[in-house]
């Protein structure tokens, strides 16, 4: 799948996309994976309440499952207007 | 009932849109228009830069103002957001809604408006004398779209 980062979320990771395999059953899994590869991801991972994710562009809920999902995007709250 | 939305760079002509905005209907008695405009909070804003989500904003959008649709009596539905990088006064975005009664195109343009702030996938950035930092969310934005 794609990983998309925006915002302060791609700053902390570095990058704002990446191919990335899992066997992560929902978001959550997946988060809990990616906080384990490197500081920077447990740092920009470290408090859900300031994060939000998009499942193949649409938003949807951290436990929510992955399967045939393609594109999993993080972000903070959005702030448009 | 038609539903225009555009997401770009480049700054748009508010005299045009509003000026054309539901033109030539003569069903529409009301039509409501707001705009959101940079604002420099602590006077030394420089710029101010939105970051999109580029496949997910226009859908976004699309389905906000679907939502609007449904819940009022509207002819058309107008929303225009800009991304990238622009100074203090200059427009960010529009809605205008047009309808056969002023109460539908208000509350309409309000709806489209508490919306687009919490779920567009747009993130702020300001730049200026005091360095450089994202806009945060803020709860009374998320406890506005609870009346709805």
């Amino acid at each position: 799948m794609d990983l998309l980062y925006f915002a302060w979320v791609r700053e902390r990771i570095g990058l704002p996309k990446e191919r990335y395999e899992t066997a992560a059953a929902t978001v959550n899994d997946l988060i809990e994976e990616l906080r384990g590869r490197e500081e920077r991801y447990a740092l920009a991972f470290s408090d859900l309440s300031a994060l939000r994710v998009a499942l193949d562009q649409e938003l949807s809920e951290f436990d929510a499952p992955l399967a045939g999902v393609r594109e999993v995007a993080f972000f903070p709250p959005m702030t448009g207007g | 009932m038609a539903i225009r939305v555009v997401v770009q760079e480049e700054p748009f002509d508010f005299g045009a849109e509003a000026e054309g905005f539901a033109a030539g209907r003569t069903d529409m008695g009301a039509v409501v228009t707001f705009t959101g405009v940079v604002r420099d909070v602590s006077g030394t804003l420089a710029t101010m830069e939105i970051e999109h989500y580029p496949g997910m904003t226009q859908k976004a959008l699309e389905k906000i103002a679907t939502e609007a649709e449904a819940r009022w009596d509207l002819g058309e539905v107008l929303v225009i957001h800009r991304y990238g990088r622009m100074g203090p006064g200059e427009r960010i975005m529009m809605v205008a809604t047009a309808s056969k009664h002023r109460g539908h195109a208000f509350e309409a343009a309000e709806y489209l408006m508490d919306y687009l702030k919490s779920r567009a996938p747009f993130w702020k950035k300001e730049s200026g004398a005091e360095g450089t930092s994202w806009v945060t969310a803020k709860d009374e934005d998320e406890d506005a779209l609870s009346r709805w």
